[in-house]
């Protein structure tokens, strides 16, 4: 997979002196990594070179923030950037007289029939009556299918088997929704391509009987370059008004999504996440974009993190590091910031070149234990905590005693502070490598 | 055993020793109808680009994207692009007409050329695993399949395994009706894994076919537990039959972007996929990823779907794949 851009950010401006403003220079170099990063997550071509166009006419000369490292300055613009294409999230329009007609269009296999299925179930939540139609007479078994999830769900399913043209059948469907007084028609469309002329006439013939208020693009999240071409093309014949991303629940990145909005405009409505028929989420953003980027949640916690440290404070902290001055009050402080911030985890993920070791650490060092070390360290006296070396048997008993634990776990935290004092002290001489990381993260 | 060279050199491009002439031409006219609207599109304009006169900065650069553009990766861009590079140096070509048909050449080298005859080797039984992410089209390849080997000569039997999506069953038996196959299947819910025994079973038994081609459930690779049912599927046949499946093929949507490696990876480890049947062909999009499946993975494409009716499907030939692209 590809790497953390994060981490390759990083590696770019570890290698410049630059600080506090960002050179057209470090922008450039920056953004080759973010344009390849874009490109792994399957955003098209075009519009990588648009956004990262935009990103760096933000970036240039923009200043950094106290509380992030150049790298993390730049994905935040990224990130931002990323958003603003992604647009808000938006909901079915529910304002006109009902019934609201919803018709679902995409290519072959993007998941359409599942997700009529799903968008039913989601309006039925809502107390909202639903008829689902079967308008794809073409794909064998494609109306046995609704016909099959409309019986899972108790939701009723308007067929007329595979004889009678879509568009007749569309119509019948629309008199009975009117008769039955149903709040919401889903009409179940065949795949086609966007370039199959007569397929997509048949779809606007679908759409001048239907009138529908919605037509929504059902797109495959892990749909690659192409996507921009699909969404054009639906886009230009029958006029969407959303989109809709299935099989998010996959390891795809989802840059299509990107790609698609771009072209169209139209925003992301909906998230189809799993076989089961509620995997139906609303679309957020924000999640959406730190996937897109490959990046988790660390974005949210760059942010944390400029509200959390205090760069004075850890200027001072990083230099007692590396000099072995480290006390137990300074990793009591420490211990407060980070928790500030959220899961330990996520957070030694942000510190650049801490990536391996991440995954070593890390099943260790829960936030169990960092609720334990906070305790026991609270139980000292504040000499105690300045200077660890005068803990004697009959301290140590008070501590745990004090702090609900035992003189072994006691000891164990003081033989890994003096192992961490030890490490940071040899690191503080022996210049950059995981020193430089670690000072990268107090230095913020 | 390798193709003789000179069966490529003599126009041959599909150098397929069972296929008669006509067959051929049909193939040939396939595979090129597919690529036509692959040619007009991005990649069509590589032909453009090969007309201009000069090597450039901004010819390697162009190439690079256009090469992204239809989903080849960047990496594998990259190194195409490197490639080419270093041979239009070493060999000091300085015609258009050779940079392209040194990149031709770079290109077809990433796609293997061995002959695909796995399936034709004589058995009591060939059993084909068909396996892929939901909406790849594993049952309309299914179905075409099937008729192609009718069409050699062989008895094929059909084992309806996906038993979870709603009315893919039924989908299937309809597509066997269509191909004239027999299609051996349980209720939905079944056990895919029972599904397959009887399958096996009745091909043995009743059907005296010498080919059963297995459908499965759509799943996505980063699914645990429906990555052990695959598994659980694959060793019922493997059981059942002596060094079964013959081929496990995993169908790929031609759309799919960079996710398709993920998708390669994944199913090739739980299920030892030996190849690729990539469908869809006949819209704009490109299947260039599957450079790098090839590349990384090892795995060759096998077969290309293109369109909806069971004739569109024909043996994938790296040569006339690429040659398309290029026209």
């Amino acid at each position: 997979m590809f790497e953390n851009l994060q981490t390759k950010l990083n590696a770019v401006f570890e290698k410049l002196a630059s600080r506090g403003r960002l050179s057209e220079q470090d922008v450039e170099l920056a953004l080759r990594e973010v344009r390849l990063a874009l490109l792994e997550a399957d955003v098209n071509f075009k519009v990588v070179k648009d956004l990262v166009a935009r990103v760096k006419e933000r970036a240039v000369g923009a200043e950094v923030m106290k509380s992030l490292t150049p790298a993390q300055q730049v994905v935040k613009i990224v990130h931002e950037e990323l958003l603003r294409t992604l647009g808000e999230p938006a909901r079915l329009d529910f304002s006109g007289p009902p019934p609201l007609v919803i018709m679902l269009v995409g290519l072959q296999g993007s998941g359409k029939t599942t997700m009529a299925g799903k968008l039913a179930l989601n309006l039925r939540k809502s107390n909202r009556r639903a008829l689902l139609v079967a308008a794809d007479t073409y794909r064998p078994a494609a109306v046995t299918q609704l016909e099959v999830l409309g019986k899972q769900l108790d939701i009723p399913v308007h067929s007329e088997g595979t004889r009678v043209p879509p568009p007749e059948i569309v119509s019948h469907a629309l008199r009975r929704a009117r008769e039955g007084a149903y709040d919401a028609v889903i009409l179940d469309t065949a795949g086609r391509l966007q370039i199959n002329e007569e397929m997509m006439r048949e779809l606007e013939q679908i759409k001048a009987i239907a009138k529908p208020r919605e037509i929504l693009l059902v797109a495959d999240a892990m749909t690659g370059q192409e996507a921009v071409n699909v969404a054009r093309g639906f886009h230009e014949r029958v006029g969407l008004t959303g989109l809709i991303l299935t099989k998010v629940d996959g390891d795809a990145r989802g840059g299509a999504a990107i790609s698609m909005r771009e072209v169209t405009g139209v925003p992301i409505k909906f998230l189809g996440v799993g076989e089961k028929l509620d995997a139906l989420e609303p679309f957020h953003p924000d999640r959406l974009a730190t996937r897109i980027l490959g990046m988790g949640d660390v974005l949210t916690l760059i942010e944390k993190a400029g509200d959390a440290i205090d760069r004075a404070e850890a200027e001072k902290m990083s230099r007692k590091l590396v000099k072995g001055e480290f006390n137990l009050e300074d990793f009591l402080k420490q211990l407060h910031q980070i928790k500030k911030m959220g899961p330990l985890t996520q957070l030694l993920d942000m510190i650049p070149g801490m990536g391996k070791m991440t995954k070593e650490i890390a099943p260790e060092v829960t936030d169990k234990q960092f609720r334990q070390i906070e305790a026991i360290i609270n139980s000292m006296t504040l000499e105690e905590r300045r200077d660890p070396r005068i803990l004697n048997g009959s301290r140590k008993r008070r501590i745990a005693r004090g702090s609900g634990v035992t003189v072994t776990d006691v000891n164990d935290l003081l033989n890994q502070f003096r192992q961490m004092q030890r490490l940071m002290k040899q690191l503080g001489q022996g210049g950059r490598g995981l020193r430089g990381g670690l000072m990268d993260l107090f230095r913020g | 055993m390798p193709r003789p060279a000179a069966r490529r050199e003599d126009g041959d491009v599909f150098g397929i020793f069972r296929k008669n002439p006509e067959q051929q031409a049909q193939d040939r006219a396939k595979i090129e109808a597919s690529l036509t609207k692959t040619r007009q599109g991005f990649l069509g304009r590589i032909g453009a680009l090969f007309q201009a006169s000069e090597i450039t900065e901004d010819t390697w650069t162009e190439l690079e994207e256009l090469l992204i553009q239809a989903d080849v990766g960047v990496n594998t861009a990259l190194k195409l692009v490197e490639r080419l590079q270093a041979r239009v140096k070493k060999e000091n070509l300085k015609r258009m007409a050779d940079v392209r048909a040194a990149l031709k050449a770079e290109m077809v080298a990433l796609l293997s050329n061995s002959p695909f005859d796995t399936l034709d080797e004589p058995r009591l039984l060939t059993v084909v695993l068909i396996v892929g992410v939901n909406g790849s089209g594993k049952t309309t390849s299914i179905a075409k399949l099937a008729k192609y080997y009718r069409e050699r000569g062989r008895k094929v039997v059909l084992a309806a395994g996906d038993t979870f999506r709603a009315a893919a069953i039924d989908q299937l038996k309809i597509w066997g009706d269509r191909v004239g196959v027999e299609v051996i299947a349980q209720a939905p819910g079944a056990d895919p894994g029972a599904v397959v025994y009887d399958a096996i079973r009745a091909c043995q038994e009743s059907r005296k076919a010498d080919m059963l081609i297995v459908d499965t459930a759509g799943r996505l690779h980063t699914k645990f537990n429906l990555m052990k049912e695959l598994e659980k599927v694959r060793s019922v046949c493997a059981r059942q039959v002596h060094n079964a499946p013959h081929e496990t093929l995993l169908v790929l949507d031609a759309t799919t972007g960079q996710n398709a490696i993920s998708q390669a990876r994944h199913f090739k480890e739980s299920v030892q996929v030996t190849g690729i049947i990539l469908t869809k062909l006949d819209g704009t999009a490109k299947g260039g990823i599957v450079f790098a499946i090839e590349q990384e993975l090892g795995l060759p494409v096998r077969f290309v779907g293109t369109g909806e009716k069971p004739d569109d499907f024909a043996e994938f030939d790296p040569i006339a794949f690429v040659d398309g692209i290029f026209a």
